[in-house]
């Protein structure tokens, strides 16, 4: 029986109309606008924003740095701190990290922009990067170190560890390095192919070997790489998507936001698929990414159905913002109830409204339908243990100590997949970077703090 | 609504704000558009002798800029007009008959002999303009011929010129100082003795702007090579009030008028200047670097200070400041004045923190119950104003004089109210008494 798809299609928009939605949706400041910039910052004493940064960038440093035309000397500041930087300062949600803390904002409600200097100064780097690198390897320590996952956490270790001098072989499961930064962000946040060429940079150092299409519990186990390396670093992000916890048919119109986020990633824009009504389920960015993308595909109609009040989106208030004005709607206080499908073509969901009482989420019993042609899942991901590993978890991912090793002797995690953080990209380089000293102090037995 | 004329040396204008001797005072069509726009006076770009002298046709000026480019330092190399005499002996004539109540007072700077100096007097006079102005100033380019601040810093020099004028003019007599010189009081003084009728300050200061890195030449250059130019704009302000207060206190030239020049951007600096006993000011930076039409906006700030402060003449404040003028041995060592931070002001940005921990006294605490909070240690602060002059947000930090029966928490020394000063202080082993 044929599938009736005819409001499930890509190529909507005419080839100019996606190349202007789907370029860079921050465009950098030039060299004049960064020098304005630069100069508003006070130069804090112990400053606010770097206390902020969960990589403690020297913000008021790189940004003086920015101001004297010294373009290298800034991206050093930030790229020591965080090799990643050039990624944090496109995808950190700065208003509720460096941006919110900015001292400026007392008087002005207008914090010094940290995140497009911070960008201007790597990508500035990047482009001039002069003869001499900016990092140089320490001698070979002869120790040898499996990184699995080359996300941000990953690649954050890996690079923490080259620099120490030690070789490291950096696994992953997909095709390309980079984990979320190159699968799981809106492509308007990484126009330019960014990610690959912020990795590119990263394995200059050298010391790094990547091994793609390398599953953890499939193609590798735990116990061979700790039998074959020093150390192990774990960044396996989360793999496992959580259901709506209804029944959901098999239908094309029905996915993952992630896969859908990854497709438009890994494609031209024009080919991916997608409804002329969408609805995504979720308040996460995950959800925003996929709702704004979705509208950006020529999606008529898009609503955001989270089953909470607007103040418990996990989406910051600029990306409700940014979701909003690309004319996504929001709609809050609802659950989903059922999936509605007429002869195997998605037709839109059912919900149920909601409400607190006594601090309980609860039905109000009040129901309604919204038509959909997609309907993406955006509630949120697991972590998966792959097959073959035993290591102690917390509420469902990895426990670890502040440096990220595990309950597992010479094993380390960090990223997503390791317990009690916000899921942030910068948190991940953070977590990378702190396992890296951490085991680079244990392999050469020096005492770190 | 506040009286803004002036009458200086007879010379009368609607207003203090004069156009000083420079670009903007070249030619007809730059005067005429300045007056048209409201200015009080210009003293006419200097006058020499013909052959006019040749400017280089590549950078005349450069700039020192602070936050968002804005302008506060100004360098230029331009020298004395480079038109013929005539011509602009015929533009000021024309432009003082079209605008017969501004003042027109002529720059001049000719050779140091009797015959140039009463020879172009005669032509200015001509043109009956208001009153003339000896460039002894002048620190680039005239000054390696002989004339300007050459002129200007040897006092013999000044007042023998100064004494020439006075012989064969019988319009007012301005002698334009250089700040390129150790005392300034000593080149007043000859102009004084000279019979000069004021002194007009400061020219310009001596300066090169910068380095070009790249070509590893000074900057600006032409075709390669630069010279020093001339510095003015709000940078030399504190410079050039410090020179006009020295020569307003000097018992040696007291009372001799003054038209204070040097950076003077706003009504409040104009202000200071008459409150340190200037009768006009002299602009030129900020209208090179804003256009004519400051001067509105000159005129309105001091007009609406005057009213609000109950002065109806420009002589009702001039001067007031200078008594207050001392050396630093008549400073009262009994008061102490204590750093205060408005805590709601305060953005936090702790720099009075940094910098008093690194550079003074050791006397803010960043910290107040394990939070970020910035407050002053009394028993330490010496009062020294670097916290106020550092924090970024206006009235944030202010100082606080201790009141008599109030304990300074820094010495233990209850506060009396009583005046004493280095010169009685126990540890001046000068001090009167002392054997």
């Amino acid at each position: 029986m044929p599938v009736d798809l005819a409001d499930l299609k890509s190529g909507r928009l005419a080839p100019a109309e996606y190349e202007r939605n789907f370029a860079d949706a921050h465009p950098p400041l030039n060299r004049t606008q960064a020098l304005i910039e630069a100069e508003r910052c006070y130069y804090c004493y112990a400053a606010p924003c770097q206390t902020a940064c969960p990589t403690g960038i020297d913000i008021p440093a790189f940004i003086q740095r920015v101001a004297q035309d010294n373009v290298r000397g800034a991206a050093e500041a930030i790229l020591t701190a965080n090799p990643l930087g050039g990624m944090c300062a496109r995808v950190c949600p700065t208003e509720v990290l460096c941006e919110q803390a900015c001292v400026r904002n007392t008087n002005e409600s207008k914090p010094v922009e940290i995140g497009l200097l911070q960008r201007f100064a790597v990508e500035g780097h990047f482009a001039n990067p002069g003869a001499k690198p900016l990092f140089e390897r320490a001698q070979p320590t002869g120790q040898r170190i499996a990184v699995v996952g080359a996300g941000p956490a990953g690649l954050a270790a890996a690079h923490g560890l080259a620099w120490r001098g030690h070789d490291v072989v950096l696994f992953d499961a997909a095709p390309k390095l980079g984990g979320l930064n190159e699968y799981g962000l809106a492509t308007y946040k990484v126009a330019g192919d960014f990610a690959q060429q912020e990795i590119a940079w990263l394995l200059s150092i050298g010391g790094i070997t990547p091994k793609l299409n390398c599953r953890l519990g499939r193609d590798i186990t735990l116990d061979g790489l700790l039998s074959e390396y020093d150390a192990v670093f774990l960044g396996l992000g989360l793999g496992g998507v959580n259901a709506l916890g209804i029944a959901e048919p098999e239908l094309p119109g029905l996915r993952n936001a992630v896969d859908f986020i990854a497709e438009l990633r890994q494609s031209e824009p024009q080919t991916v698929p997608v409804g002329r009504k969408v609805v995504v389920i979720g308040g996460g960015m995950t959800a925003v990414d996929a709702a704004v993308q979705s509208k950006l595909l020529g999606a008529e109609q898009v609503t955001m159905v989270y089953r909470r009040g607007i103040d418990g989106l996990s989406a910051s208030t600029h990306e409700q913002h940014w979701a909003q004005t690309h004319g996504v709607t929001i709609r809050c206080w609802a659950r989903p109830l059922a999936v509605e499908a007429d002869g195997g073509v998605l037709r839109g969901m059912r919900f149920a409204a909601t409400t607190l009482q006594d601090g309980k989420l609860v039905d109000t019993g009040e129901q309604f339908f919204i038509e959909a042609d997609l309907v993406l899942r955006a509630i949120g991901q697991t972590y998966e243990a792959p097959a073959g590993t035993a290591i102690e978890l917390q509420a469902g991912r990895i426990k670890t100590d502040a440096d990220g090793q595990t309950s597992l002797a010479r094993v380390w995690a960090g990223g997503d997949c390791r317990a009690g953080g916000r899921d942030l990209t910068v948190e991940a380089v953070e977590h990378g970077k702190r396992a890296a000293a951490s085991i680079h102090a244990e392999l050469m037995g020096v005492t770190h703090g | 609504m506040a009286d803004l004329s002036t009458n200086f040396l007879g010379i009368k204008s609607p207003n203090p704000f004069w156009l000083a001797s420079a670009p903007p005072t070249d030619k007809e069509i730059n005067v005429r558009r300045a007056f048209e726009a409201g200015w009080g006076g210009v003293v006419w770009k200097t006058l020499g002798e013909d052959p006019p002298v040749v400017n280089v046709n590549g950078p005349r000026y450069a700039t020192l800029w602070s936050q968002d480019r804005r302008v506060i330092g100004f360098n230029n190399i331009e020298l004395i007009s480079d038109r013929p005499l005539q011509v602009n002996l015929d533009e000021i004539r024309r432009v003082k008959r079209d605008f017969p109540d501004r003042a027109m007072v002529v720059s001049l700077m000719v050779p140091v002999n009797e015959q140039s100096w009463k020879s172009i007097l005669a032509k200015v006079a001509d043109t009956g303009a208001d009153g003339v102005e000896l460039n002894f100033g002048c620190p680039h380019g005239m000054s390696e011929r002989g004339m300007g601040s050459a002129v200007g810093q040897v006092p013999e020099y000044i007042q023998q010129v100064t004494e020439w004028c006075k012989k064969h003019t019988r319009m007012p007599v301005i002698v334009k100082l250089t700040p390129n010189i150790t005392d300034v009081r000593f080149p007043a003084r000859a102009a004084h003795a000279g019979g000069a009728d004021a002194v007009s300050l400061i020219n310009t200061v001596n300066s090169i702007m910068g380095v070009d890195l790249d070509r590893m030449t000074m900057s600006p250059v032409t075709d390669g090579l630069g010279s020093h130019g001339g510095y003015c704009g709000q940078a030399v302000k504190p410079i050039a009030l410090n020179m006009v207060a020295e020569i307003a206190r000097d018992p040696a030239t007291a009372g001799m008028p003054l038209s204070g020049i040097g950076g003077i951007t706003t009504w409040r600096d104009a202000a200071e200047f008459i409150a340190m006993g200037c009768g006009t000011v002299q602009v030129c930076t900020a209208a090179m670097v804003y256009g004519f039409k400051i001067v509105q906006d000159m005129c309105s700030g001091l007009s609406n200070f005057m009213d609000e402060k109950g002065y109806a003449s420009i002589e009702d404040f001039r001067g007031r400041a200078v008594p207050t003028v001392k050396n630093w041995n008549q400073l009262n060592l009994n008061h102490v004045e204590k750093a205060v931070i408005d805590q709601d002001s305060c953005i936090q940005c702790g720099r009075c923190h940094v910098v008093c921990e690194d550079t003074s006294h050791q006397a803010i605490f960043a910290m107040k119950d394990g939070k970020r909070h910035f407050e002053v240690n009394d028993a330490e602060c010496v009062g020294c104003n670097l916290c106020v002059s550092i924090c970024p947000v206006p009235g944030t930090i202010s100082m606080r004089a201790l009141q008599p029966g109030e304990t300074d928490a820094r010495t233990g020394r209850v506060i009396d109210g009583s005046y004493a000063n280095w010169t009685t202080h126990p540890n001046n082993p000068m001090r009167q008494g002392c054997a």
